[in-house]
C-alpha cells in the first residue's frame, strides 16, 4: 500500500481490513489500467453535464433560482445536446468494444455485496468481491449502473427530447396534457438521477481511502488481482495497460 | 506510484475538467447572447419607409387624383350630405359599400352564438345603450342624422359622412351632440366653444383615412380619450417606437388600415367576432402554406404578416420563443402594458354614485393624478395608466348579457363572456383589460335595463339627475318591460389588447410567467415550467433525496465511530 499518499491515510479506513489478504494464494495483485481514456473521457464529462443539468433543470423547474429563467433554458438545452451527444457516442463505445458485458446484471454475489455495505463496512469486514479484469464490477455496481442506463437514463432522454421537440407535436390532440405528462416523467427521472448521484458519489469514499476510487477513475489504475495467465497475456500483448511492478 | 505521480495525474485531470467546464459555459453562454438579439432581429413583415408624410395603408395611394383640382369639390359647402354628395358624384358606389358595413348599420349578427350584437344593441359597462341617448352617441356614427335606433339609419346616400374618415381633421370634427353633423357657426358644448369645420377645406383634404380620421371616434369610446379600450387613446395619433413600433413614424408608419386592410368599406377585425389563434387556411379551410396566402378581408392578425413561426433565425431562443405561439397570443408577450402612452383608461366606473350635487349643482372631482374621479353625470371612476393586463384562455368568441337575459347577482356579471379553454384548439391566452363596473338592472326580473341619459327632456339623468324616471324612460323607450324597481349590480367587461405593440427589448420577459405568483399565475389547462408546482412528484422528489442525504449521512457516523472503536 505505498500509493496511498500520506496525508490521505490517516483519514482511510483502518488496515484491519485489506483486500490484499488474497483469497487465492495464486493469484497477484498488480496496477491495471481498469478504465481506459475513453471510459474516464466520458464519466468526467457525463457527471460535470449532469451536475449542470440538475442546477439547471431545477432553476427552470422554480426550485433553484441561481441565473435567470431563459438562462437556465439556454444552458439547460446546450448541455442536454451534449450529453446525448456524448451518450449517442459511447453507446457506439461499450458495444465495439464489447464493454457493454461489464453492465450485464449478475445475481451472484448481489446479497454478500448488499449485505456488506448494509453493516459488514461498518464491522471492518473484507468486501466480499475483487475487481477482476474480466469483471470490473460488483454485482451492486452493475445493477444500479444498469438502472442508470436503462432506467433512469433513457426516462430522461425519452422525455427530455420529447421536451425539447414540442413545436412538432404542439398540434396534436390532448397536447396540453401530453405536455405535462412529458414534464411530470422528466421531472420524476431528474430527482432519481440526483438520488443516483447521491449515493453514487458517497459509494466512492467508501474505498481504501476516502478519494481512492475518484483516484481511479482519474489515473484509470487500479490493483486487482491478475491470474498468472492473464498476468502473462497482459506483460505478453498488452504490456501498456500494467504498471512496472514496484 | 508515487505519490506525486499522483497529483500529477489529478492536476492533468483538473486541467482537462476546467477546460470542458469552459468549453461548456462558453457554447451556452454565447448562445443566448448572440442568439436572443438574433431572433428578434428581422421581422419577416417589411415595412418600406414612409416616403410621404401619409401613413402606409393596406393600399397604397395611387396618387393619381389631386382631390384640390376638383371643381366640384371647390363649392361653399353649407353641410356635410352636401359634400357627400359631390363625393358620389365621381365614387357611385360608396354609399351602397358603406351601408354594408357595420360603421353604418352598427349592427353584427354573430353566426356562432346567434347572438344579434352592434352598437345598436348592445348594453356595455360604460355608458351602457345608445338608445334614447341618440344625438350624443350616433355623433360618433358614421353618418348624419340618425336619431332613432329603433329604426335603421338614415337611407338617403348624403347621409353618409364620408369626411369623417377622409378629411385632415384639422378641418374636420363632427359635433358631440348633433347626431354627426359638424358645426359652421361658433357653438359651444359643455361651455367651451367648439371646433368650427371648414367643409371647402376638409373635401379638399381628403385621403385614404390616417389614424386621427379612426382615433376620432375609437379613441374616444366611453365618452373620453382612452375610457374604453386602454389600448386605442389619442398618444397613438403621434406615437413613439416605445408606444408603438407599427405606428410610430420612426417606427411602421402605418395607418389602422395598414392591418384593418380590407376593400369596399369594410375593415376586418371587428371585436364581436376574433380569430384568436389565426391559421393560414383558405376559404374552405384546408392549410394554406403560407399566412401571405390569406385573403384580403381575412381577420386582421399578427400571424398575417409575422407568420406563426415570428421569432427569426435558427438559433435555440427563436425556436423556443416559436414553441409558445400555439398557446399564447403575440399580444401577451409584445404588449406589456396598456395605456402607456400618457392617456389613463377607465379602469372603474361606479354609475350607484352618480347624482350626487353640490348647493343643487352637478360637479366633478379629479384624483391626485388629475384624472377624472367623480362626476354627478356618471358617478365615480378609477384611471389608470401603464396596467398590467389580465390574462385568459380565449377562442374569439364573446357571449354578451343581452337585455333579454337575467342576470346572477350572486357574483359579478361577465356582460360578454370570454369563449375559450386550454382545451380548445383555437383558444390561445390573451391580455385583456377587465373592466369593472357598478351599473342598473331591474331589481324584479333581473335584466339590464336602459339609462335615458341625454336629451332635453326632464327624464334625461343628465338633466335632472333622477335615476327612477331616467331608467323608466329608458326602458318605455325600447318598450321594455319594467318592474319600476332597479339595483345597481357588479358587472364586468372584457377588452382585448392588441393594439400598442412595443419594441421586442421591452416585450414580457420569460420569467414574469414562468416563476410563481407571475403574470399567468391564474391561467388553468397548461402547464408552465416555473410556474407549476407537481405536488405529488415534488414532494417525493425532495423527499428522496433528503432520506438519501439522511441515509449516507447516518452509514458515514458509523463508518466513523466504529473506526475509532477498532482502533481503540
Ligand atoms: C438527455 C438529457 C436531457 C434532455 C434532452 C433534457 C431536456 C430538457 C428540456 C427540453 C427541458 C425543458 C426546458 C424548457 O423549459 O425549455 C428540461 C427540463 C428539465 N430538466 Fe432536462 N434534459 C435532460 C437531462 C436532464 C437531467 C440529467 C436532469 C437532472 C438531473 C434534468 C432535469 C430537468 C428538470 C428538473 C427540468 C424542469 C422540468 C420542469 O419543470 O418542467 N434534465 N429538460
Amino acid at each position: 500500500m505505498t500509493d496511498i499518499p500520506s496525508s490521505t491515510s490517516s483519514s482511510g479506513p483502518s488496515s484491519g481490513r485489506s483486500e490484499e489478504l488474497t483469497i487465492r494464494p495464486d493469484v497477484k495483485k498488480r496496477a491495471v489500467k481498469i478504465y481506459t481514456r475513453y471510459e474516464r473521457f466520458w464519466h468526467w464529462s457525463q457527471a460535470l453535464l449532469i451536475f449542470i443539468l440538475a442546477f439547471s433543470g431545477f432553476n427552470l423547474h422554480g426550485t433553484l433560482s441561481l441565473v435567470p429563467f431563459p438562462l437556465a433554458v439556454m444552458v439547460h438545452t446546450y448541455a442536454a445536446i451534449l450529453l446525448l451527444v456524448l451518450w449517442l457516442f459511447t453507446t457506439f463505445w461499450n458495444f465495439t468494444t464489447g464493454q457493454w458485458r461489464h453492465y450485464l446484471p449478475q445475481n451472484k454475489g448481489l446479497f454478500a455485496v448488499i449485505k456488506f455495505y448494509a453493516y459488514g463496512i461498518i464491522m471492518g469486514a473484507p468486501h466480499p468481491y475483487s475487481k477482476s479484469l474480466a469483471r470490473k464490477q460488483n454485482a451492486l455496481q452493475s445493477l444500479a449502473y444498469l438502472t442508470f442506463m436503462v432506467i433512469i437514463g433513457p426516462a430522461l432522454w425519452l422525455s427530455g427530447i420529447a421536451y425539447l421537440l414540442y413545436g412538432l407535436w404542439e398540434t396534436m390532440q390532448n397536447s396540453q396534457q401530453i405536455f405535462s405528462l412529458v414534464a411530470f416523467v422528466h421531472t420524476a427521472a431528474a430527482f432519481a438521477m440526483i438520488t443516483f448521484v447521491v449515493i453514487h458519489v458517497y459509494m466512492t469514499t467508501t474505498g481504501k481511502t476516502v478519494f481512492h476510487y475518484i483516484r481511479t477513475m482519474i489515473t484509470g489504475y487500479e490493483k486487482i488481482e491478475l491470474t498468472p495467465a492473464e498476468e502473462a497475456y497482459l506483460e505478453e500483448q498488452q504490456p501498456d495497460m500494467l504498471k512496472a511492478n514496484e | 506510484m508515487t505519490d506525486h505521480a499522483a497529483f500529477r495525474g489529478l492536476g492533468q485531470a483538473f486541467r482537462l475538467a476546467s477546460a470542458a467546464v469552459l468549453l461548456t459555459a462558453l457554447t451556452s453562454i454565447s448562445g443566448p447572447v448572440i442568439g436572443w438579439s438574433k431572433a428578434y432581429a428581422s421581422p419577416t413583415a417589411t415595412a418600406d419607409k414612409p416616403s410621404t408624410e401619409k401613413q402606409i395603408t393596406g393600399k397604397k395611394p395611387g396618387e393619381t387624383a389631386d382631390h384640390s383640382k376638383f371643381e366640384i369639390l371647390q363649392q361653399d359647402f353649407k353641410s356635410g350630405p352636401e359634400v357627400t354628395k359631390a363625393c358620389l358624384s365621381c365614387h357611385t358606389e360608396a354609399a351602397t359599400q358603406v351601408h354594408d358595413s357595420i360603421h353604418w348599420k352598427w349592427e353584427y349578427d354573430n353566426e356562432k352564438t346567434g347572438q344579434k350584437l352592434g352598437k345598436r344593441y348592445v348594453i356595455n359597462a360604460f355608458c351602457g345603450n345608445v338608445a334614447s341617448n341618440e344625438a350624443r352617441c350616433t355623433s360618433c356614427h358614421a353618418g348624419y342624422g340618425w336619431t332613432d335606433m329603433r329604426k335603421d339609419p338614415p337611407a338617403a346616400p348624403e347621409a353618409v359622412d364620408c369626411l369623417v374618415c377622409h378629411a385632415d381633421t384639422q378641418y374636420y370634427k363632427k359635433f358631440p351632440a348633433k347626431a354627426g353633423l359638424p358645426i359652421t357657426e361658433p357653438m359651444d358644448f359643455n361651455g367651451k366653444p367648439f371646433k368650427v369645420s371648414n367643409l371647402i377645406e376638409a373635401a379638399q383634404s381628403v385621403s385614404l383615412p390616417q389614424r386621427d380620421n379612426c382615433g376620432a371616434c375609437h379613441y374616444y369610446g366611453g365618452g373620453g380619450d382612452g375610457v374604453k379600450h386602454g389600448d386605442i387613446d389619442s398618444s397613438l395619433n403621434k406615437p413613439s417606437k416605445d408606444l408603438d413600433v407599427h405606428m410610430a413614424a420612426d417606427g411602421g408608419n402605418m395607418a389602422c388600415s395598414a392591418c384593418h386592410s380590407g376593400s369596399g368599406h369594410v375593415w376586418p377585425g371587428s371585436r364581436y367576432d376574433m380569430e384568436a389563434k389565426p391559421q393560414a387556411r383558405d376559404d374552405e379551410g384546408k392549410k394554406l402554406p403560407s399566412f401571405a396566402m390569406r385573403r384580403m378581408n381575412e381577420t386582421a392578425s399578427c400571424e398575417s404578416c409575422h407568420t406563426d413561426a415570428p421569432h427569426q433565425g435558427k438559433t435555440l431562443e427563436a425556436i423556443k420563443l416559436n414553441n409558445h405561439t400555439d398557446t399564447v397570443a403575440c399580444q401577451t408577450c409584445h404588449i406589456p402594458e396598456f395605456a402607456r402612452g400618457g392617456v389613463a383608461t377607465k379602469m372603474l366606473w361606479d354609475w350607484s354614485t352618480a347624482g350626487k350635487l353640490k348647493d343643487g349643482k352637478p360637479f366633478a372631482l379629479k384624483d391626485d393624478k388629475g384624472h377624472p374621479s367623480y362626476d354627478s353625470k356618471k358617478g365615480d371612476f378609477i384611471y389608470e395608466e401603464n396596467v398590467k393586463p389580465t390574462y385568459s384562455w380565449f377562442n374569439g368568441q364573446f357571449t354578451y348579457v343581452t337585455d333579454n337575459d337575467p342576470v346572477d347577482t350572486s357574483k359579478p356579471v361577465i356582460l360578454n363572456a370570454l369563449g375559450g379553454s386550454a382545451n380548445d384548439e383555437t383558444a390561445r391566452i390573451w391580455p385583456f383589460k377587465l373592466m369593472h363596473t357598478k351599473q342598473p338592472i331591474d331589481a324584479e326580473s333581473k335584466k339590464l335595463v336602459y339609462m335615458h341619459l341625454f336629451g332635453k327632456d326632464s327624464d334625461a339623468f343628465w338633466k335632472s339627475f333622477d335615476w327612477p324616471n331616467a331608467i323608466k324612460a329608458g326602458q318605455e323607450y325600447m318598450g321594455k318591460d319594467y318592474s319600476g324597481k332597479f339595483e345597481f349590480i357588479e358587472t364586468r367587461m372584457w377588452w382585448p389588447i392588441t393594439h400598442m405593440v412595443a419594441p421586442s427589448d421591452k416585450a414580457v420577459q420569460c420569467e414574469e410567467c414562468h416563476s410563481k405568483g407571475g403574470r399567468l399565475e391564474g391561467i388553468e389547462g397548461v402547464y408552465i415550467p416555473g410556474r407549476d408546482d407537481m405536488p405529488l412528484i415534488n414532494w417525493l422528489g425532495y423527499g428522496l433525496i433528503i432520506l438519501t442525504i439522511l441515509g449516507v449521512a447516518i452509514h458515514t457516523i458509523f463508518r466513523i465511530a466504529t473506526r475509532k472503536q477498532r482502533q481503540h
